[in-house]
C-alpha cells in the first residue's frame, strides 16, 4: 500500500512544447493517501488518463516527480512500481482457463499453490465467476471477460495500487451496478489506495471517496462526492456533476444582492464579491429549486419522467432553468414561480465561485 | 404508413436469435427497443432494414410485402455504435453522399445538408474531415448523413454508447427536437432504461430474442406485464423476493411482514414481490410504508442521491432515496418500503397485482 505524491508534474506528447494546449497535462501538485479510492473524472480529453499512465509509469512525465511512500518514483517501470491495472478492454489469455487467467498474477509471483487457491477461489466468489472457474476464457461474453480482467486486477494483495482505466465502459447497466458496489465493497474490506478513470460521473460518484474533477490537462476541485454535488468550486464542477447539471444564468450584484433577469435572489456568497468586471454567472442546481406561490416567474415547457423524478425545463426569456420534481409532487402548468434554495444558490465569476 | 412485422423469424444455425414476434409501428412516431446485450436488438432492426431476411414470417412496409427487398432498394438509414463515417471526404460530403447516389439534384443537395447540419449543430465543420472531429461531433455526422436522406425508416443503434456521459446527456437533450414534425419511423435500441425514459415513445422491452412487452413508454415502466419485464426495465435492478400473502399482510421469508396496501386486493397465496430501489427510503415515503431491517453491504452517497445495498433474507437489495442519507457498512439500517407501489408477479412471472 502506498501514498502517491505527485510533485509539480507537467507532460506532454510534443517533442518541444511551446503554447498551453501543447501540455496534455498542466503544472499540478497532488497527494493520494494512503488506502484512499480516488476518481480521475472529466470529458474525453481532459487529461485523465495521462495522468493515470504517469502514476503507473507508462509514461515518463516530461516534469515533476512523483513519490510512492516518500520513495522518487519518476524512473521506476510499472512493475519496479508494483501495481495492477485493470483496462477499459478485458486483457486476459484466450487459451487459458478462469481460474488460471486468475492465477496467473499470482503464479509470476512464485506464490504457494495453496495461497494462489484460496486468493482466486476468493476473488471468483467475490465477482460471481465460482461456476465458471474451469471453462475456457475464449468462450465468455464480453462482461464474463471484463470481470476476469477486474479479478486478475485484484487478487495480488501486495500491490501499492490499485489503477482503473474506465474498466465499466463496456459494461450493461444492470452489472455494472453489481460489479460498482463489489469494487467499493473490496475496498472498504482491503483498504488498498484505489484509482479510478472514468467519464461518468455516476461511477466516479459511487466509487470513490474523493474525486479529482479534471478539465483541459488541469484538476478544477478535488473533493467528497457531496462536496462537489454541494459546492461545486467552477461552474464545469457543477456542470458536469449532476444529471442535469447545474443551472447556469447570467446575472449580475448589485449592494450585495444577486439579480437574474430583474429580480433579487438570495445567495449564499453574493455579499462576498468585489467586483472586477468579470463576467458574473448564477449557479443552481435543479434539486434546489422549488415551485412556489411567488420568486421568479417562468413559463413551464416540457416535463419529461424519468420514473423516479421527473425533469421540468422552465423559460424565462432566452434563460432556460431545469427543476427537479420528486415522484408524487405536483408540477404547475403553464406560468409558475421559483424558488430558489439560497444556501445552495452561488454566484460564480468567470467560472469561479466567488468567496 | 407502418411498418409491420408478422410473425417474423431469424435462425442463426440452430440457434433462434428471434423467436416469433409480430410488431406495429406507426408513421411519425419514436420507438425504443430496450434490453441487455445479446437480447435481439440488432438482430431485429437488421430484419427491419433488409438487412438481413426473417427464416421465416413476413415484413410489411406502406401496405406492400417488402419480406425479400434487400437494404438498397427500401429508403432505409441506419446510425450504429461506432461512427461510420467516409474518413476522405469532408463533412458536406458525408452528409451529401446519399442524396448523390440518389442523383438528387445539386441545388436540393445543398439545402438538405445546410438545413440538416444546421439542426446537429455543424455549419462550421462543413468542411472538415471526420478524423478532425471529436466523437461527439462525428456521431452528429452520422446522424446528420441519416436525417439528410429523409428515410422513411431511421434506426439507430445504440448511438450514444461511445459517448462521454455529458456528450450524451446533450444528444439526447435534442434527439426530440430532430425528429419532431418528421413522418419516418424511427427505431432506437439502447441497454439502459432511464435513456428509454427520457425519450418517452414507445417502448419495445427484449429479453433472449423476444419482445416481452410493447406500448407507451411510461406505460410499460409503470405497469410491466411481466417480471422479466419489470428487470428489462428497471436502472438499479428491481429488487425481487418470493412472498406469501395472507390478509392484509405480506410475508417475506420467515421473519420479515409488511402491509400490503393496495396488494391486499388480490388473493392469498404465493408471489413474488418487484418493489422498485427508489420505493425503498430510510424516511418513510406514502401512507403505511412497512418496515424492514437488513444489514449495510455498500453505502454510495453521489451528493444527489443515497444508494444503500443491504442484505434481506439471504439476498441483496438496494435502497436510493434523494440527499445525503449516510450508514455504517455493517450496520443494520432501517428502511421504508412503499407497497402500495410494488408489484406481484404470479408463479407463471405475470402481473398480478401493483403497477404505479
Amino acid at each position: 500500500m502506498a501514498a502517491i505524491s505527485i510533485d509539480n508534474l507537467r507532460h506532454s506528447y510534443v517533442v518541444s512544447p511551446r503554447q498551453d494546449a501543447d501540455w496534455a497535462v498542466k503544472r499540478m501538485s497532488l497527494t493520494l493517501e494512503d488506502g484512499g479510492a480516488y476518481a480521475l473524472l472529466g470529458p474525453s480529453g481532459c487529461g485523465k488518463t495521462t495522468l493515470l499512465n504517469l502514476i503507473s509509469g507508462l509514461l515518463r512525465p516530461t516534469e515533476g516527480r512523483i513519490f510512492f511512500d516518500g520513495r522518487d518514483v519518476t524512473d521506476a517501470s510499472p512493475e519496479e512500481r508494483n501495481i495492477a491495472q485493470v483496462f477499459q478492454f478485458p486483457v486476459i489469455y484466450d487459451a487459458m482457463t478462469v481460474y488460471d487467467n486468475l492465477a496467473f498474477p499470482l503464479r509470476n509471483r512464485q506464490i504457494a499453490a495453496a495461497d494462489v487457491d484460496r486468493r482466486v477461489r476468493e476473488i471468483a466468489s467475490m465477482l460471481e465467476l465460482d461456476d465458471m472457474l474451469g471453462r475456457r476464457a475464449s468462450g465468455l461474453t464480453a462482461d464474463g471477460k471484463q470481470k476476469i480482467s477486474l479479478g486478475r486486477g485484484l487478487v495480488r494483495s501486495d500491490v501499492n495500487v490499485i489503477m482503473f482505466d474506465e474498466p465499466l465502459t463496456v459494461i450493461d447497466p444492470h452489472l455494472k451496478w453489481v460489479l460498482r458496489s463489489k469494487l467499493k465493497e473490496l475496498h472498504f474490506r482491503i483498504r488498498r489506495t484505489m484509482v479510478y478513470v472514468t467519464h461518468d460521473q455516476t461511477e466516479a460518484l459511487t466509487f470513490a471517496d474523493r474525486v479529482v474533477v479534471m478539465k483541459d490537462g488541469e484538476i478544477v476541485q478535488i473533493g467528497t462526492p457531496v462536496e462537489l454535488f454541494e459546492r461545486p468550486r467552477h461552474t464545469f464542477v457543477g456542470h458536469f456533476i449532476g444529471s442535469p447539471g447545474m443551472n447556469v444564468l447570467p446575472c449580475e450584484v448589485r449592494g450585495g444582492k444577486a439579480i437574474f433577469a430583474g429580480e433579487v435572489v438570495e445567495t449564499a456568497n453574493a455579499s462576498a464579491w468585489r467586483g472586477n468586471g468579470k463576467m458574473l454567472e448564477l449557479g443552481v442546481r435543479p434539486e434546489f429549486i422549488t415551485f412556489g406561490a411567488s420568486g421568479i416567474g417562468v413559463d413551464v415547457v416540457k416535463v419529461v419522467d424519468v420514473g423516479r423524478y421527473r425533469v421540468v425545463e422552465t423559460a424565462r426569456k432566452d434563460a432556460r432553468i431545469k427543476v427537479l420534481v420528486p415522484e408524487g409532487l405536483p408540477i404547475p402548468e403553464g406560468r409558475a414561480f421559483l424558488q430558489f434554495d439560497p444556501a445552495h444558490s452561488r454566484i460564480y465569476e468567470d467560472g469561479w465561485m466567488v468567496s | 404508413m407502418t411498418l409491420e412485422l408478422r410473425r417474423v423469424t431469424k435462425r442463426v444455425g440452430a440457434e433462434m436469435h428471434i423467436h416469433e414476434t409480430n410488431l406495429v409501428l406507426e408513421e411519425g412516431s419514436f420507438n425504443i427497443l430496450l434490453g441487455p446485450t445479446l437480447a435481439g436488438k440488432t438482430s431485429l432492426m437488421q430484419l427491419m432494414a433488409g438487412l438481413e431476411h426473417p427464416a421465416s414470417g413476413e415484413i410489411w412496409f406502406r401496405g406492400k410485402n417488402v419480406t425479400g427487398v434487400a437494404v438498397q432498394k427500401r429508403n432505409v438509414a441506419m446510425v450504429y455504435q461506432q461512427f461510420i463515417n467516409y474518413p476522405n471526404m469532408s463533412v458536406y460530403e458525408n452528409i451529401a453522399s446519399p442524396l448523390r447516389v440518389a442523383g438528387m439534384e445539386r441545388g436540393e443537395i445543398d439545402r438538405r445538408v445546410r438545413k440538416t447540419a444546421a439542426l446537429l449543430r455543424l455549419e462550421g465543420m462543413l468542411e472538415r474531415r471526420p478524423g478532425e472531429l471529436s466523437g461527439g461531433q462525428q456521431q452528429r455526422t452520422a446522424i446528420a448523413r441519416a436525417l439528410a436522406k429523409e428515410a422513411d425508416l431511421i434506426l439507430l443503434d445504440e448511438p450514444l454508447a461511445n459517448l462521454d456521459y455529458k456528450l450524451r446527456e446533450e444528444l439526447r437533450d435534442e434527439f426530440p427536437r430532430l425528429f419532431a414534425g418528421r413522418k419516418c419511423i424511427v427505431v432506437y435500441a439502447t441497454t439502459e432504461p432511464t435513456e428509454a425514459l427520457l425519450f418517452g415513445g414507445n417502448t419495445a422491452t427484449m429479453h433472449e430474442g423476444r419482445i416481452t412487452q410493447f406500448g407507451p413508454t411510461s406505460e410499460i415502466y409503470r405497469r410491466p406485464a411481466d417480471l422479466t419485464t419489470a428487470r428489462v426495465f428497471s436502472d438499479p435492478p428491481i429488487n425481487t423476493a418470493p412472498v406469501v400473502k395472507r390478509g392484509d399482510t405480506v410475508f417475506i421469508g420467515d421473519g420479515i411482514a409488511l402491509p400490503a396496501g393496495r396488494l391486499a386486493a388480490v388473493s392469498d397465496g404465493a408471489y413474488t414481490i418487484g418493489i422498485r430501489p427508489h420505493h425503498i427510503t430510510p424516511v418513510p415515503k406514502g401512507n403505511g410504508a412497512g418496515v424492514i431491517e437488513g444489514r449495510v453491504l455498500v453505502a454510495e452517497l453521489s451528493g444527489s442521491e443515497s444508494v444503500i445495498h443491504f442484505e434481506l433474507g439471504g439476498d441483496t437489495w438496494v435502497s436510493q432515496s434523494h440527499g445525503i442519507h449516510p450508514f455504517e457498512v455493517g450496520s443494520v439500517a432501517r428502511l421504508y418500503v412503499d407497497v402500495d407501489r410494488g408489484f406481484f408477479f404470479d408463479s407463471g412471472g405475470r402481473l398480478a397485482a401493483g403497477g404505479e
